[in-house]
């Protein structure tokens, strides 16, 4: 289920980025992670998620315009985990 | 050589205008304690002073405990001061001292690059691997773009303070600077940070204690904690 993978998602995403003040349930799956109105990440941040990807899901992220699109929000990460661990 | 023609003075006279320390689980502000915690831990200490002082700035947590200590005298120090709005960002530095430099995240990174088998360096510990970012994360927090410089030595060093920052205000490349020591390795902290302005462009206020002559007595009892 996709939304199991947005919840674990969500604890090392909080976790690694170390984001003290925010619970889980405060993680709007949807919202954008970077940029005004979203989680307000940067360029730091995105760095610890490709690190996350690799060392959490074996999963390399290589071009940045992919990057851009996979990091959009939590869902775009958990669906693009879920499609490439398929493979 | 100078001449007629320089445009430097010589002599002015520099205050310390206003000063903040924290140590040993306490905060104090121009000498006087306004916060004592019996926390352990920094981390606990520090995170429990920045809600003490009601701060938002989410930023705060992902801070190595060098940067959050740096932080948190500075937002202290400035708080219900003016110099934000009374001097061009351009024209205030920030100068520091410690003895660890970023000693407890260069070990971290350290340890997460020493196994090849498990090669992962963070790049949020990578980043705060140089002693400077503590002066940028008070820039950027405050809008500060004058010079700025932080020095490792093995003791807080008044001597460096008062000529390195004397010469700034001569050489007109500052108008206001933050200075000090913040120096933090584990749970060994101390800071001490003090706000430097040119006596003639200060205002005095009623009830307002007297400044302090910068100098290096003055401010090595400021450090200490003895009176002037």
């Amino acid at each position: 289920m996709i939304e199991d993978l947005i919840n674990k998602l969500k604890g090392e995403i909080i976790r690694e980025l170390e984001m003290e003040n925010m619970t889980p349930e405060e993680l709007d799956p949807e919202a954008p992670l970077f940029g005004e109105g979203g989680l307000g990440l940067d360029s730091i941040d995105v760095l610890e998620l490709v690190v996350l990807l690799e060392q959490n899901y074996g999963l390399k992220i290589q071009a940045s315009k992919e990057g851009r699109e996979i990091f959009y929000s939590i869902r775009t990460i958990a669906e693009y985990i879920r499609a490439h661990q398929k493979e | 050589m100078r001449t007629q023609a320089d445009p430097f003075p010589s002599k002015m006279e520099l205050l310390i205008t206003r000063y903040v320390k924290l140590q040993d689980g306490r905060v104090w502000l121009n000498g006087i304690v306004e916060y004592v915690s019996e926390l352990g831990s920094a981390n606990e200490l520090f995170r429990s002073v920045y809600r003490h002082y009601r701060t938002d700035y989410p930023k705060f947590f992902k801070m190595d405990n060098l940067c959050k200590l740096a932080f948190l005298s500075a937002e202290i120090l400035l708080r219900g001061t003016d110099v934000l709005q009374k001097y061009p960002a351009e024209q205030i530095g920030i100068i520091l001292e410690n003895a660890s430099s970023s000693l407890e995240y260069d070990q971290k990174h350290l340890e997460s690059v020493r196994d090849r088998d498990k090669y992962f360096p963070s790049p949020s510990v990578f980043v705060y691997t140089i002693p400077n970012i503590m002066v940028a994360e008070i820039a950027i927090r405050h809008q500060m773009k004058g010079e700025n410089a932080v020095f490792i030595s093995e003791q807080f060093d008044p001597e460096l303070i008062d000529h390195y920052v004397s010469e700034l205000f001569r050489n007109q490349r500052v108008s206001c600077c933050l200075s000090g020591w913040v120096e933090c390795y584990r749970d060994h902290y101390q800071s001490f940070l003090f706000i430097i302005e040119e006596k003639d462009k200060i205002k005095r206020c009623k009830g307002v204690q007297e400044y302090v002559t910068l100098n290096i007595l003055n401010v090595e009892r400021l450090f200490k904690g003895k009176p002037i």
